[in-house]
């Protein structure tokens, strides 16, 4: 190697490729650093948890150790009627999320309301907390762990909440990522044209703390950033995921019956073969209704699912 | 192949790494375009092959994407490294029996990384969807031991100057393995947000820009010169080629970002040095096509000369589209739509496998001193793969315009995907005709390795091409 000019190459080549990723890298980490968590951020790294992509709490991505987003009447310790309000359950040993790991996450004014009105550093994995997401006066958004402040308990609120107002939307967004919904479903309207159909464009604020973002680069179908707020039905999704041709008879969408489990909603086994052989019937024309869609077990995957598509509003 | 696993590296006979990861990426290729095409038949017919978990679209899609990159391109790449690096220094592969550890931890690695992911246990970020368990076990096993290989050689050369693919070598070996490190720190750190979104893209970009490309582009360096006799036409423009890849491919990571909110400094940034690639793209094709001067018969006659320069001349349009589709005028229409399909495809089916094809074809031969089995086989295999990717390239071009159309007219999305149908199933004919071809292909090496007329001392084996 004793041949000066590759001496020369060998420190131009290091100039060019630290030079590059000093613009590409470490500048926009100084910009990305700043940017405040919205609303939106709050809401979803608290739902989602965090991390819906390969972990060692959920290395087969089956959902283990996920958060339960809830919706509460009443108030978990008291039992007194309350206004709607959204929690967010992480059960004892469920890992917290970036933000309130690391506050820095939030960015600004939400990292500093957080800690000091909303007190999330007293949060305790090896305990379980309910988190909430407010607004102060100045309607500037912050994080509150319900369980220091008002002694909110994990298991009270999922108690107070009942399974018909317990979303399981992050063991959901596991699902999302592990079927390759993302393959087709876009997580990102575009700036340009999409905001009359798929809704509006995520702000700059709107991920800190998401893992992984999902956002999908080849559109093959409808974007889902906002779905849950263009269709809320339950029974449409159902039978949309069962067989999506029931619902959509152009649609390429795969069948995600095998979702279902074993069991139908009331234990009893579901036939596969014989579904598929009356719908093959039906669309034969042999039939006149389809075969009916069998409703879904409480703790089927399916469910997990459907959990998470309506809660992207 | 065992044997040598063990074996002292003095006895092991020069070229044995080379023919086993030629081998090797020959098997993948014709796995992962038979993945290909059968996930393009879910997306012309989506009940072919309906509810079962581990052959669905969504389960299927990233072991077809990382089948070809990790297992065709990277490991053809690996192939011409192991045996273009040392007959440009003049000199043997620096280890052999390194070399055949690599091959043998390279396919058990990629095999354990598409069963993760087969069965779903992904990081959920697209191109580096492996698990942070199988990123570090690539860099370890795989990218750091292919690099020593290539840099100890470098080193130890018996020529003084370096020639231009042996920098292209030395400079992506080192790359990859940056590339790959600093592209999984989300994964490796569990970094979030818009960090992750950007970082996953950083690396998507770079795995391209800097690894398969200039690979690809210095194979090409070596093969035509080597084939045709001709000397390269100038040393100056590879030059030109080898700075402006690193400085200019390196930088508009964020292009593939742009609908997404990053700093709008960053995405503009991107956007011109994204243009730029045409600086690279022209010095390429021009040096390469200006090397063939008077032996352009050899386009017509000679299968590696006729893959390296439809390769070389497939450049043109991918490069133009590269240029020009990452820019706000036009990325707003296509962006997300089949036409990117089309596009990635342009660059690792068409510009980058032909470009590697031809040095398998000609290492194989070389090393193996065998002539090809038969030469219809290898122009039904180049005349499959050109009709068949190009059917691909086609049909899904016109799908990503009528996506793009859909798209700004706001059409219903249901209506996009009657009108894309066509497309769809052509796009599967396509994809089907390629993995015929690789088919054809591996049998051809294999009877090539076994019943091959034996090449005298001192002869090329193109030079027999037409002799009984």
């Amino acid at each position: 190697m004793n041949f000066r000019e590759y001496k020369i190459g060998s420190r131009f080549f290091a100039l060019a490729l630290g030079g590059s990723m000093t613009i590409t890298l470490l500048m926009p980490s100084f910009d990305i650093n700043h940017v405040n968590a919205t609303e939106v951020a709050m809401d979803k790294q608290l739902w989602a948890g965090a991390e819906s992509g390969f972990n060692l709490d959920d290395p087969f991505l089956l959902g283990w150790h996920k958060p339960l987003k809830v919706l509460l009447k009443a108030d978990p310790k008291t039992g007194q009627p309350m206004e709607p309000t959204y929690a967010y359950v992480y059960e004892k040993g469920t890992t917290l999320p970036g933000g309130i790991l690391h506050p820095d996450n939030l960015g600004g004014i939400a990292k500093q309301l957080s800690l000091e009105k909303g007190r999330i550093k007293e949060a305790d994995k090896n305990v379980g907390a309910v988190f909430l997401v407010k607004a102060d006066e100045q309607k500037r958004y912050y994080i509150e762990n319900a369980t220091a402040t008002m002694g909110w308990t994990p298991e009270a609120v999922e108690k107070t909440a009942g399974d018909a107002n317990t979303l399981h939307a992050a063991a959901g967004k596991t699902l999302f990522v592990r079927e390759g919904c993302w393959w087709c479903h876009t997580l990102l309207p575009e700036q340009t044209q999409d905001w009359q159909v798929f809704g509006a464009p995520p702000m700059l604020g709107d991920f800190n703390g998401e893992s992984p973002t999902a956002f999908g680069s080849d559109r093959k179908a409808p974007d889902l950033l906002h779905v849950g707020s263009r269709n809320a039905s339950k029974e449409w999704m159902m039978l949309h995921f069962f067989n999506p041709r029931l619902v959509q008879p152009h649609s390429i969408m795969p069948r995600f019956d095998y979702l279902w489990g074993p069991v139908d909603a009331n234990g009893k086994k579901i036939d596969f073969p014989k579904w598929r052989a009356e719908y093959n019937e039906y669309r034969e024309g042999k039939r006149v209704t389809p075969p009916e869609v069998p409703m879904y077990a409480r703790n089927s995957e399916i469910r997990n699912l459907i959990d998470f598509v309506l809660t992207l509003k | 192949m065992l044997k040598y696993l063990m074996a002292k590296n003095e006895d092991i006979p020069s070229g044995s790494a080379a023919v086993y990861f030629g081998f090797s990426a020959i098997t993948w290729f014709v796995i992962g375009t038979g993945l290909g095409a059968f996930n393009a038949a879910k997306l012309a017919f989506p009940d072919f092959v309906t509810g079962l978990e581990f052959l669905s679209f969504g389960h299927m899609r990233q072991v077809h994407v990382h089948a070809v990159i990790f297992g065709w391109i990277s490991q053809a790449f690996a192939m011409a490294m192991m045996y273009i690096t040392p007959a440009l220094g003049n000199t043997k592969l620096w280890s052999e029996k390194l070399g055949i550890w690599n091959v043998i931890l390279w396919n058990i690695g990629l095999s354990l990384g598409l069963t993760v992911l087969w069965f779903g246990m992904t990081s959920g970020r697209e191109y580096s969807d492996f698990p942070w368990f199988i990123d570090l076990y690539i860099a370890t096993f795989i990218f750091i031991p292919l690099g020593i290989n290539v840099w100890m050689t470098i080193i130890n050369r018996r020529t003084q100057g370096i020639y231009t693919t042996n920098w292209f070598f030395a400079a992506a070996t080192f790359m990859v393995i940056i590339v790959f490190i600093v592209g999984n720190l989300p994964e490796f750190f569990h970094l979030t947000g818009l960090t992750e979104a950007y970082l996953t893209w950083w690396f998507a970009h770079n795995v391209l820009g800097l690894w398969i490309t200039p690979v690809a582009a210095a194979i090409a360096y070596y093969t035509i010169p080597k084939v045709t006799g001709n000397p390269l036409y100038s040393h100056r423009i590879g030059h030109l080629h080898f700075w402006s890849v690193v400085v200019f491919y390196s930088t508009p990571a964020a292009h593939h970002l742009m609908s997404a909110p990053l700093p709008e400094w960053l995405k503009s940034f991107a956007s011109v040095e994204g243009v730029l690639i045409l600086v690279p793209a022209i010095a390429f094709v021009s040096n390469i096509l200006l090397t063939m001067q008077g032996k352009w018969n050899m386009f017509v006659e000679n299968l590696e000369v006729r893959f390296t320069v439809t390769g070389c001349l497939m450049a043109i349009p991918l490069n133009m589209q590269g240029g020009f589709q990452q820019t706000r005028a036009i990325n707003w229409y296509i962006h997300g739509t089949g036409w990117i399909v089309a596009h990635a495809h342009l660059a690792l089916l068409g510009f980058s496998t032909f470009l590697e094809v031809a040095a398998v074809y000609l290492g194989l031969q070389t090393i193996l001193k065998r002539k090809l089995y038969s030469l219809t086989l290898g122009n039904i295999h180049f005349w499959l793969l050109l009709i068949g990717f190009t059917t691909y390239w086609v049909s899904m071009t016109i799908a990503g315009l009528i996506q793009g159309a859909g798209k700004i007219y706001e059409v219903p999305y249901i209506d996009v995907v009657i009108a894309e149908h066509p497309y769809m199933i052509a796009r599967w004919i396509g994809g089907s005709l390629v993995f015929t071809g690789n088919c054809f292909w591996l049998y051809n090496m294999w009877m090539t390795a076994r019943t091959g007329t034996v090449i005298p001392e001192g002869r090329m084996p193109h030079e027999l091409a037409y002799e009984r």
